[in-house]
């Protein structure tokens, strides 16, 4: 099993959702984050002062498939959050070694 | 003027004032975090505009002369020859009627939610004011229409009519946002809504009963009425929900609110006993189904000014034809067919409601077309997905957890 880690834009998410659920994928995690990449931050005004804003908001997708499931869901989340310009994000995958599924106890890939 | 009626307009100017803040938080709450800084502008907008403008021409040419059929003309323009002799009544009733002028467009803010340029709507509102809201208010408000004995209090066709089926032209020609209707847009601020709905429900005490330009016993039945209709057409929203939905939810009671003022809006000075109690609770459910017809139609009124004013404003001023109680007032005006009188008054009030809808929607659309064809209506695909805060006003709503 594997855990892939998307960081996309905000807006993104709701094609990274589409996306995934057409792929079969069940469920997933979402968190509000704020960071920085290369595309640095922006900068908002308030009374005429210019504010340098670092961390941006990002939106941070977690989701547990199976080894086989890897290359294609990652392949089908770098199209769904793609928009062509800086900021759009990273995606990481790493080995998980247990899964449980809390209401009946199942493990492993079961539990996905 | 007597100075108690000076008093008495001058505090309910102050009242409607503050209704404009009032519906900006209704509103900006309803919307998503991104777009409730836009959202607060527009609304706050029209009340930096209207007034100047107001004062420039728009009181002159919708009252001035009072009693001439289409239009008024220049002689008050730039307040000119209003002294503060009679102790100021025409200064105070200007005022007070510059802030109906001020929150009327700012009605429509909430149906162009989330997609429309704001240099398109910085020239719309005082464009529309012009063409649209000073022609009606002078047909309603001693102009054509109210001379042949149509009734509108305090603003159901001139203001929430006018205003409501604008939002609709306006829409049409704007489009829906991106992603509607499959996906929700959910409030993103339930309590912003409910400070904004008390707000709102506050200053109509200025609103209608302030509308009776003295403090009279005509004022002290308008300000029952809002009390009492604003409370039924709630509580008729409520139950509607409850019973159809199974939770009776806050946005619910807070829409019914402004349903039942909204109604009682145009007969508030000509009803009374437990006539605001049938038309709160007639406007709360109508209007609790009228909001679905935008998802069956398929028009993106956002946040439902088509279903809740138009709807409520044409109800309640259609009712007045059933409820109108000239006895009770000592008024001269036609009676409603409850208080004996003939068809009469409400085919005026139909009359005076279906010119209003003509002239405003096609006005409307060719406004909203000529600026689509100009500079454009629609901000671009990513300013609309990224937020109308931080692409138009360089603002964010909410800087949260010390992470700037």
């Amino acid at each position: 099993m594997k855990l892939i880690t998307a960081v996309v834009k905000p807006f993104k998410l709701d094609d990274v959702k589409s996306a995934l659920r057409e792929a079969g994928v069940v469920g997933m995690t979402v968190t509000e984050v704020r960071g920085f990449g290369r595309q640095g931050g922006h900068t908002e005004t308030y009374r005429g002062a210019e504010y340098q804003i670092d961390f941006v908001p990002k939106t941070k997708v977690e989701i547990v498939v199976d080894d086989d499931q890897v290359d294609r869901l990652v392949e089908l989340l770098t199209d769904a959050a793609r928009s062509g310009k800086i900021g759009d994000g990273k995606i990481w995958v790493i080995a998980v070694d247990t899964l449980i599924r809390i209401r009946t106890g199942e493990s492993g890939p079961d539990a996905i | 003027m007597e100075s108690g009626n000076v008093a008495w307009i001058l505090v309910s100017a102050a009242l409607v004032l503050f209704m404009t803040p009032g519906l900006a938080f209704f509103y900006g709450g309803m919307d998503r975090t991104r777009n409730v800084l836009n959202m607060l502008m527009m609304n706050f907008y029209c009340i930096l505009v209207i007034p100047v403008l107001w004062v420039v021409v728009g009181y002159s040419l919708s009252q001035v002369p009072f009693d001439n059929d289409f239009i008024g003309n220049f002689d008050a323009w730039m307040l000119n020859g209003i002294g503060i002799d009679d102790n100021g009544g025409a200064l105070a009733t200007i005022a007070y009627l510059g802030m109906f002028a001020a929150i009327t467009p700012a009605l429509i803010s909430g149906a162009v939610a989330d997609r429309m340029k704001f240099s398109a709507w910085a020239i719309f509102v005082p464009v529309w004011s012009l063409l649209v809201y000073v022609p009606v208010f002078k047909w309603v408000f001693g102009g054509w229409l109210g001379q042949r004995g149509s009734l509108d209090f305090a603003g159901g066709t001139a203001i929430h009519v006018n205003a409501g089926i604008a939002a609709l032209a306006a829409v049409l020609v704007l489009g829906k946002r991106k992603g509607w209707p499959q996906d929700g847009h959910p409030p993103h601020s339930m309590p912003l809504v409910m400070i904004g709905t008390g707000i709102l429900w506050f200053g109509w005490f200025g609103f209608n009963a302030g509308s009776a330009l003295a403090a009279n016993g005509q004022a002290a039945q308008a300000f029952m009425n809002t009390f009492l209709a604003a409370a039924s057409a709630g509580l008729a929203w409520l139950l509607v929900e409850w019973k159809r939905d199974g939770h009776p939810t806050n946005l619910g009671a807070a829409s019914g609110i402004v349903a039942g003022l909204v109604a009682i809006t145009p007969a508030a000075g000509y009803v009374s006993g437990a006539s605001p109690i049938f038309i709160g609770l007639i406007a709360g459910v109508v209007c609790c189904y009228t909001v679905r017809l935008k998802t069956r139609f398929g028009f993106d009124d956002s946040l439902d000014v088509v279903g809740v004013h138009f709807a409520g404003g044409l109800v309640g001023s259609l009712l007045i034809g059933f409820f109108a109680n000239p006895e009770f007032f000592g008024g001269e005006f036609m009676e409603g067919i409850f208080y004996g009188g003939s068809v009469r008054l409400l085919a005026e009030q139909a009359l005076a409601n279906g010119v209003a809808i003509v002239w405003s929607f096609a006005l409307t659309y060719a406004i909203m077309k000529v600026l689509q064809r100009t500079i454009g209506i629609r901000v671009d695909a990513e300013a609309e997905s990224t937020g109308l805060d931080l692409a138009l006003h360089s603002e964010t709503a909410y800087h949260g957890g010390g992470l700037h």
